[in-house]
């Protein structure tokens, strides 16, 4: 425990001395809040009682942030490490990989819900959006994009771990391939079929349908939550075990030096 | 209690792409005795001293360290020991003490505030406690690096070339503080590798020449030269860098 508390602690003290590492944490998500929101007022105006749903975008946008959140927490605490050339020194150490993972995981996990508050208090404030009218339906909302966040988030890290400090730029470009077919923005009917089958795969997916489902036709659709949760929990174990291959690899192949020099 | 510290037994790493770094060497290394890697550069040392870390996979072979292998005992191995490297780096947008603070949390240290102060102390680094540790200079990084690898006071310290950047001055200063700290604690073994022959006559009590992957001479680094009909080390590490099958 000792040792996830010291990964932890690297990082806040990191983020504690470094304002544009603070702001990090909730400016995207806000200029997103913002972006989108105002875009749904102006849309709720001219569309009057047609449109008065659209508000649920809102909603999406707080919950997808909360989910880039999550990942980059992990994937770029990690990135952290590497720019400062800091990994050999930690995996020569007593820290396994496991809980330097871990360190990473309650990184992201706590500056994750900390963006989220932000964005819910900044979401009623100017929008008068109340994300907890959904009510307990929050909780698998919340715990599937959570768990989807860190899958995502350890899937970068151990392809940035398996590829080198030059592939960092897969911290990004991975979860920018998600909200295309996520229906973060629209429904995923929009999309063509081949493309359904691949949103249908992604455990976000099922949570924004199931956010507009309960705004529109005031439906849970249970089964569909509970296979976005199981699709991220499988997402998670598959996660942690190409983690665990990339980082034999990186043993094998004697890579960790180049996370020194490269 | 086990006689030796280390034992490595005949260890080979060989790469992916056919190079053979490590080729079936064993050595070990007892309580309270320095023994000096030795070897041109792409010799294998590195290689050999990352797998002792835990951090490079042998092909074949064991290390033992302890008395207990590092493949099966790896985490409550590497808190009994430490190490510092030219190739490795504390976080330089943290401080120095932020810094010994982390590691010492790592490394299980039982009074890590306590333990801090005093390595701040014993390497007068004191007023750079707050200093962020990138912008400090070589000198006074490696002061940092050794202060981090005595945290945990080591039974087994891997020094790879712990006074390369360093003036004639500071270098010497890095060795006392070395030696000094084995001769205080009984039962330290150390595993120091430098281009530097002065200094490896001075702190080891055995050298390992390695060359092409293999040992080629063990012995003492004040008589080995003799034995070989070399004036000096520096001679007998030249010998050993450009013919070393002379020497086998």
């Amino acid at each position: 425990m000792i040792r996830i508390y010291a990964i932890f602690l690297r990082q806040v003290l990191l983020i504690r001395r470094s304002i544009h590492r603070l702001l990090g944490i909730f400016y995207w998500a806000l200029l997103d809040l913002l972006l989108w929101g105002f875009l749904t007022v102006y849309l709720h105006k001219v569309g009057q009682d047609r449109l008065s749903g659209i508000t649920v975008l809102i909603g999406t946008v707080v919950l997808w942030n909360f989910l880039m959140r999550v990942q980059q927490g992990v994937g770029v605490s990690f990135l952290e490490d590497v720019w400062a050339r800091n990994l050999m020194s930690l995996l020569a150490s007593p820290l396994s990989i496991r809980e330097y993972m871990s360190g990473l995981v309650v990184v992201g996990t706590t500056s994750a819900f900390f963006s989220l508050a932000i964005m819910t208090a900044v979401a009623w404030l100017l929008f008068s959006y109340n994300i907890f009218q959904f009510g307990f339906l929050m909780i698998p909302f919340v715990a599937i994009l959570f768990l989807f966040g860190l899958g995502l988030g350890i899937f970068t890290t151990a392809m940035i771990l398996r590829f080198g400090p030059s592939s960092e730029i897969l911290a990004w470009s991975i979860p920018a391939l998600i909200p295309p077919f996520s229906g973060v923005f629209y429904p995923v009917a929009t999309l063509p079929k081949a493309l359904q089958y691949i949103a249908f795969i992604l455990p976000s997916s099922h949570v924004f349908e199931g956010m507009r489902a309960a705004v529109f036709t005031s439906r849970v659709d249970w089964q569909n939550l509970i296979l976005g949760f199981l699709l991220a929990f499988l997402f998670v174990i598959a996660s942690f075990f190409f983690l665990h291959r990339s980082y034999r690899y990186v043993l094998r192949n004697g890579l960790l030096t180049r996370f020194s020099t490269e | 209690m086990p006689e030796y510290i280390l034992e490595v037994r005949h260890l080979s790493k060989m790469y992916k792409d056919g190079l053979e770094a490590v080729r079936d060497i064993s050595f070990s290394i007892k309580k309270d005795e320095t023994v000096g890697l030795l070897g041109p550069n792409g010799a294998g040392k590195t290689s050999t001293i990352s797998m002792i870390l835990g951090v490079l996979e042998p092909t074949s072979g064991e290390i033992d360290i302890f008395g207990k292998s590092l493949a099966r005992s790896r985490t409550e191995i590497l808190s009994r020991m430490n190490f510092t490297a030219t190739y490795t780096f504390l976080p330089g947008n943290l401080t120095v003490s932020q810094n010994l603070y982390i590691f010492s949390l790592l490394y299980a240290v039982s009074h890590p505030r306590e333990r801090v102060k005093e390595l701040l102390h014993e390497f007068d680094l004191e007023r750079y406690a707050d200093t962020k540790t990138g912008v400090l200079s070589s000198g006074e990084l490696s002061r940092v690096n050794l202060a981090k690898a005595l945290l945990n006071e080591p039974e087994l310290l891997l020094l790879d070339e712990p006074t390369a950047s360093l003036d004639p001055s500071s270098a010497d200063i890095m060795r006392k503080k070395i030696k000094a700290y084995q001769e205080e604690r009984s039962g330290v073994g150390i595993v120091w590798t430098s281009h530097n022959m002065n200094e490896i006559e001075e702190v080891c009590d055995r050298v390992l020449f390695i060359s092409h992957g293999k040992i080629l001479l063990d012995g003492n680094p004040r008589t080995l030269p003799q034995e070989h009909g070399k004036k000096n080390l520096e001679e007998l590490f030249i010998a050993v860098a450009r013919e070393p099958l002379a020497l086998q």
